[in-house]
């Protein structure tokens, strides 16, 4: 009883809190690196910090990404449901890491190579987009995630309704997936870390398959 | 694993307190005396216990023999003029940012798991069509005599770029001594493979062992050059000891590391790269700022160690056309990238 009772007032008082600063933690941990980094200070982004800060925030974005896909799972295995009420604010830092991904693109690779001009930036990315098979997959993942984080607010829920919000948002699966090409697309070689996010992937789009084929050959679920 | 760690205490210091030939051999020796251990606990065959500890004291006079000043532990090497005005790469990202994945994909990987491979002694296999061909130890492929320093321009595909003051001799010097025949039209170059010593080829990231190869006349080139020191002192592990390829007007994947094998052919090689990805890396891999790879432009590149917010513009076969472009007098090079 007392055990059952901690875990409701965790749920109840501290795991929004406690998920929001674990999910802002690597973005404060870069910036801290940066701020050192341009004080001449020791840091952590390498030899290569604009390389580091694009790999450390892209896999940020596509981990969060497949974290806020596990948190359903969790649920109906450990029956633990107030983990739901993070579900939503995981799902949308990492459309707020794959932002920063984006705009560290744009600004420390883009622009520096467009000479700093506004113009050459785009330029650039139309030239990536257009050409370059895992900028294309990327920037999809990156445009299907907007409208997702846009309605990501009670207000819309209530706008769009509960069916229909839950409808656009499985757009995340095929989403998850062109995250999951546009690395393994970027990497040279046959690199093992792409096949580990797309296998963690495929458990957790794996099991939604079976549980959907369950529940339809069960017309009468149970309260589950 | 995309965190840099900061090289430990210990790391690359060793050199400054223990003479080299110590200090080289004693991983050597403490595998002799592992192995020692293992076969007298299990009881079979002190022959074995022998044999590795013998191989140890060969390998320490080898390298005895090698270092004619163990105590300052550099190299000694002739100045040349083969320099460029840009400033040299700082030692530390030299070493500590490299590619070479048999140890790991991450660029901090090999500093950190390199020392696994065991470099001392070393031997090269060397056949196909040549006068001289078997299984010769590294002092009688490099003349440890005649070492000079390069410093030159290393231009990575990926769009990064070094300058690294390299220690050792023309390959054509090198090459020349096997006295390859007519048929010799290229030269393959295969670098070591070892599972256990190096990680990274536990998973299939390209067709190990990795295989490089050149042209003959590109291998007889003035700049084309066998390295086994940077920095005045000989290779770190991570950076291809104790003998790699150094062919600075092609892409860094060129110049291949740790070399065990040079087989003079007849046919264009196999390469490894070329082999993982046709279309994104050909067999001449020459620096090309207006062939861009199928996901990159080439057009400049970030100068490590660099100011971060500027890119160098990428040069023609990486600066060196004045030697270099004559070996491709009338080759579309965008389509013999």
């Amino acid at each position: 009883m007392a055990k059952s009772a901690i875990l409701r007032s965790f749920g109840r008082h501290w795991l929004k809190p406690l998920t929001f600063w674990l999910l802002a933690l690597p973005g404060l941990w870069l910036g801290w690196q940066w701020a050192m980094l341009l004080n001449g200070q020791p840091h952590a982004l390498g030899f290569n910090p604009i390389e580091t800060t694009h790999r450390f925030l892209g896999d940020t974005a596509l981990r969060i990404l497949l974290i806020s896909l596990a948190v359903t799972p969790f649920r109906d295995i450990t029956r633990w449901l107030p983990i739901t009420k993070v579900r939503r604010r995981i799902g949308l830092a990492a459309f707020w890491y794959a932002l920063l991904h984006v705009a560290a693109y744009l600004g420390l690779d883009l622009l520096i190579a467009a000479n700093m001009s506004i113009a050459g930036m785009f330029a650039g990315l139309w030239e990536d987009v257009a050409k370059r098979i895992y900028i294309t997959l990327g920037m999809a993942a990156f445009v299907g995630l907007i409208p997702l984080a846009i309605t990501s607010f009670n207000a819309m829920v209530r706008w769009l309704g509960a069916r229909r919000w839950q409808q656009l948002h499985w757009a995340i699966y095929p989403i998850a997936i062109l995250a999951v090409l546009h690395h393994g697309f970027m990497e040279k070689g046959n690199q093992p870390m792409p096949w580990i996010h797309g296998g963690i992937l495929a458990l957790l789009l794996g099991y939604r398959l079976v549980r959907s084929a369950r529940n339809r050959s069960r017309p009468n679920p149970a309260a589950s | 694993m995309f965190f840099y760690r900061k090289p430990k205490p210990w790391q690359g210091r060793e050199a400054d307190v223990t003479p080299r030939a110590l200090y080289i051999n004693r991983r050597q020796i403490m595998a002799a005396g592992g192995a020692a251990a293992v076969t007298g606990l299990v009881g079979c065959g002190g022959a074995e216990t022998e044999a590795s500890t013998s191989a140890a004291t060969a390998a320490s006079s080898t390298a005895a023999a090698r270092e004619p000043a163990p105590a300052s532990g550099g190299l000694q090497y002739a100045e040349t003029g083969y320099s460029v005005p840009d400033p040299l790469t700082p030692i530390d990202a030299v070493t500590g940012y490299n590619n070479f994945y048999e140890f790991g994909v991450d660029k901090s990987d090999p500093a950190r798991h390199a020392h696994e491979m065991s470099v001392d002694p070393w031997s090269i296999e060397v056949d196909g069509h040549a006068g001289r061909t078997g299984r010769f130890a590294l002092e009688d492929v490099v003349d440890f005599g005649a070492l000079e320093e390069r410093i030159y321009r290393l231009r990575c595909v990926e769009a990064w770029s070094m300058v690294i003051p390299w220690i050792g001799v023309p390959l054509a010097s090198v090459l020349q001594q096997f006295e390859p025949t007519a048929d010799a039209r290229y030269v393959a170059f295969e670098t070591y493979l070892d599972r256990r010593e190096m990680r990274g080829t536990r998973f299939p990231v390209l067709d190990w062992p990795y295989v490089e190869g050149l042209r003959m006349d590109e291998a007889m080139n003035e700049l084309a050059f066998l390295a086994v020191g940077l920095y005045g002192d000989v290779l770190p592990n991570q950076n291809g000891a104790p003998v790699r390829l150094v062919v600075p007007w092609k892409y860094g994947y060129k110049s291949i590391k740790s070399i065990t094998r040079i087989s003079f052919v007849s046919q264009q090689p196999e390469t490894a790269w070329n082999k993982a990805a046709p279309n994104e890396y050909g067999f001449y891999s020459n620096v090309n700022p207006n062939r861009a790879h199928p996901r990159w432009s080439q057009q400049t590149e970030r100068v490590i160690g660099g100011n971060l917010f500027n890119r160098r513009e990428t040069e023609m076969f990486n600066g060196y056309s004045e030697q270099v472009a004559h070996l491709y007098a009338g080759m579309d090079l965008i389509e013999n990238h």
